[in-house]
């Protein structure tokens, strides 16, 4: 897991995505711009986030779930 | 034949929409759709802790920065675990100090070596040869390179291709053997009489109707 480490905690990449999600910025490519992460990376990263219950995805675009709020202060 | 089919698996062709593949890599799960919208290197490299393997690895990531300033990504494979491969990057940044930036694919199943024909069996049944399969931004195959197991890959000859394929796709043009980035490029050859014609008055440099370059 590239952005969930074993103990369920965001990873230093993970916690970048959220925080951009917090900000308001919703698609895989201003999360990219953001962060200074690549697309790729971004893209595969928002899926794990997904999967674990951090954001949520509505089309091509994600924020943040409540459990991930719960996480970026 | 059968036999060979089997080991080899389906050998892509260029234009043909690259395998769809989610693999676990260095950087996480990936899947082939990630890297839609930007150009990819898809490279295969026979065995970590390899000592041609890891001359390449720091070349790659020598041209990694001019690779990024072409919008072009890297990915490398091999059948090798994940773990195998973070140790190998991890003793390769701390002896050489080079930090390899690109994803590597684990591909102990060898499902995307075999869908790319990237084992060779004639080389080594259980390693890939040093396949380059450059896929544009559509995923469509527009390049295969194979190097055989012995012969580290050329990167000024990978970054040519890049720039020659870029230029083809901007300014529906050719380039001719040897061409570097600010050299004539080829205009592609009439299909008709009257185009021929017409062709010759157009100020290009013309050997004849069929072989007139242009400057950019």
């Amino acid at each position: 897991m590239a952005c969930i480490s074993p103990d369920g905690k965001p990873t230093e990449s993970g916690s970048k995505m959220l925080r951009a999600l917090k900000a308001g910025l919703s698609a895989p490519e201003e999360v990219a711009k953001e962060t200074g992460m690549p697309l790729f990376r971004v893209r595969s990263g928002l899926r794990e986030l997904t999967e674990a219950g951090l954001a949520k995805q509505k089309g091509d675009k994600y924020e943040l779930s409540e459990e991930g709020a719960k996480l970026i202060k | 034949m059968e036999e060979i089919k089997e080991q080899t698996g389906h050998m892509p062709r260029i234009g043909e929409p690259a395998p769809a593949f989610e693999v676990v890599t260095t950087h996480g799960k990936l899947k082939l759709e990630d890297f839609k919208g930007s150009w990819l290197i898809l490279f295969s490299h026979p065995a970590d802790f390899t000592p041609v393997c890891t001359t390449e690895f720091i070349a790659f990531s020598e041209i990694h920065p001019e690779l990024q300033k072409r919008g072009v990504e890297l990915l490398g494979l091999s059948v090798d675990s994940v773990s195998s491969h973070i140790a190998w990057v991890r003793n390769v940044e701390e002896k050489t100090k080079v930090k390899i930036p690109f994803p590597i694919i684990a591909d102990l199943s060898k499902e995307v070596s075999l869908a790319y024909g990237m084992i060779h069996p004639g080389q080594s049944k259980t390693e890939t040869v040093r396949c380059v399969f450059i896929i544009d931004p559509n995923q469509i195959i527009r390049t295969i390179l194979y190097y055989p197991l012995t012969t580290g890959r050329n990167m000024d000859e990978i970054l040519r291709i890049i720039d020659a394929l870029q230029t083809t796709d901007k300014n529906a043009v050719a380039t001719p053997a040897n061409w570097r980035p600010g050299d004539m490029v080829v205009v592609p050859p009439p299909s008709t009489q009257e185009m021929a014609e017409e062709r010759l008055k157009q100020g290009y440099e013309c050997t004849d109707w069929y072989l007139c370059k242009k400057k950019l």
